[in-house]
């Protein structure tokens, strides 16, 4: 899987996703998943395209359920677009890159 | 893009992976567009318990990274990525994989089959907070809490059984008085303490603002309302192939299935496997035995209709021969 990404857990959420200054994407993922193995590599994509104005984190909801939980996030993949320290956007579930990148409003 | 490939397979599920292993083991180099769905249907299944050969079951996504790699081990080329267009009325055929232009004398579709919503606007609306199609993938979230299960085929059952593992129970809801689904996985299901059934109940709406809270149904006897009280609807009731890339290229029936005989499409040259092209059978050796035999098929018709003059000189020829020892 990602091993280019950030790596977002409880202790770093605050610093790197809610105070960046840049818009973060967080791919909110698990293990037994098959669907978030199926938009692993779109995500990976997106990152690729944007080295520069967009930073790009997974997150592991069984080592990190509070903050799934604090989002609300029921289902997985689940695609979080913070912005300014707030979830802005989001898209629920494996997707093409185009369709991710429109329900995100990055296209 | 000059080279005109024998065939491009377009699909990464075990229909097109099985085409893309006997297509490799034909010389034919195959140009496989997984599409960002790589591994398919059964990417989002656990246990799979009647592929022969895995006398105690294998996961699914484990056959399917299997299948992955023997294809691989024979030199076809595997892409990621999704197939944005296709022109199947001139030669060599036409096909935009991320937009760039492919060729190829002969194309293989084994796109197969994508999970059916009900279609109410509070379905979409919940969808990620409680509304799923993924069992496997979303009962993880609802631990202990009371699910629903809608559908009455073999996947309803799957579904229903795989979520009474975690849930405080499970209620089926089913439009009809009776499962479609075959006698071991509803044996199953009605023997599980966990799972209960409503029986000829239609969904009007999920209930619930941020997150799911209950499913409205509505008899179809009675025609009274009922609120069964849920943290989850997870919706099972079938799937509908996915054939918008051919529509208007390529005859598709009522359903929008790939008409075929055997593996023929109405377009000589172009071949379906998979549940793309099968509203009765869908299983996972059923799309394996039609990619073996859209790729026979393929071969079969490459070999007597040989590439033009014009097409000739494009042929990987070097990567033919290093491929014969």
């Amino acid at each position: 899987m990602a091993d280019d990404l950030l790596e977002i857990t409880e202790d770093n959420f605050q610093g790197t996703v809610l105070e960046n200054e840049k818009p973060v994407l967080i791919d909110f993922w698990a293990e037994w998943c098959g669907p978030c193995r199926m938009v692993a590599p779109v995500v990976e994509q997106i990152a690729k395209d944007r080295p520069d104005s967009l930073v790009v984190g997974k997150l592991n909801v069984d080592e990190n359920p509070a903050i799934a939980q604090r989002y609300n996030v029921h289902g997985i993949p689940f695609l979080g677009l913070f912005e300014n320290g707030q979830l802005a956007r989001h898209a629920v579930g494996a997707m093409p890159k185009a369709q991710l990148e429109r329900a995100l409003g990055l296209d | 893009m000059t080279d005109v490939h024998d065939v491009i397979i377009i699909g990464g599920g075990p229909a097109g992976y099985t085409a893309a292993v006997y297509a490799a083991r034909a010389n034919l180099a195959p140009l496989v567009a997984e599409g960002f769905g790589a591994g398919g249907q059964l990417m989002l299944t656990t246990d799979v318990e009647n592929y022969p050969g895995f006398q105690d079951g294998i996961q699914g996504p484990t056959l399917m990274h299997h299948m992955r790699e023997q294809a691989e081990r024979f030199g076809a080329q595997l892409v990621q990525s999704d197939v944005t267009k296709v022109d199947l009325s001139t030669r060599p055929f036409r096909v935009w994989i991320d937009d760039e232009e492919h060729r190829a004398r002969s194309v293989i579709i084994a796109t197969g089959a994508t999970a059916r919503w009900l279609d109410l606007p509070s379905e979409s609306r919940l969808r990620g907070f409680g509304v799923s199609t993924c069992a496997t993938c979303d009962g993880f979230f609802f631990k202990d809490k009371h699910m629903v299960v809608v559908g009455g085929g073999d996947s309803a059952m799957e579904e229903a059984l795989f979520l009474a593992r975690m849930a405080s129970q499970v209620t089926i809801v089913h439009r009809r008085d009776e499962f479609r689904a075959s006698k071991i996985m509803v044996d199953r299901a009605l023997a599980n303490d966990r799972v209960h059934v409503r029986w000829n109940a239609e969904v009007e709406e999920v209930l619930g603002g941020e997150k799911v809270e209950a499913v409205r149904v509505r008899d179809t006897v009675t025609g009274e309302h009922e609120d069964i009280p849920a943290a989850a609807m997870f919706v099972a009731i079938g799937h509908d192939p996915a054939t918008s890339l051919f529509a208007g290229q390529l005859d598709l029936d009522e359903g929008g299935y790939v008409v075929t005989d055997g593996t023929r499409t109405s377009v000589e040259g172009v071949f379906a496997a998979g549940d793309v092209q099968d509203r009765v059978y869908r299983q996972a050796v059923t799309a394996a035995g039609t990619g073996c035999m859209a790729a026979m098929d393929a071969e079969r018709w490459l070999e007597a209709h040989p590439a033009s003059a014009g097409e000739a000189g494009e042929e990987p020829a070097g990567a033919l021969a290093s491929r014969k020892d």
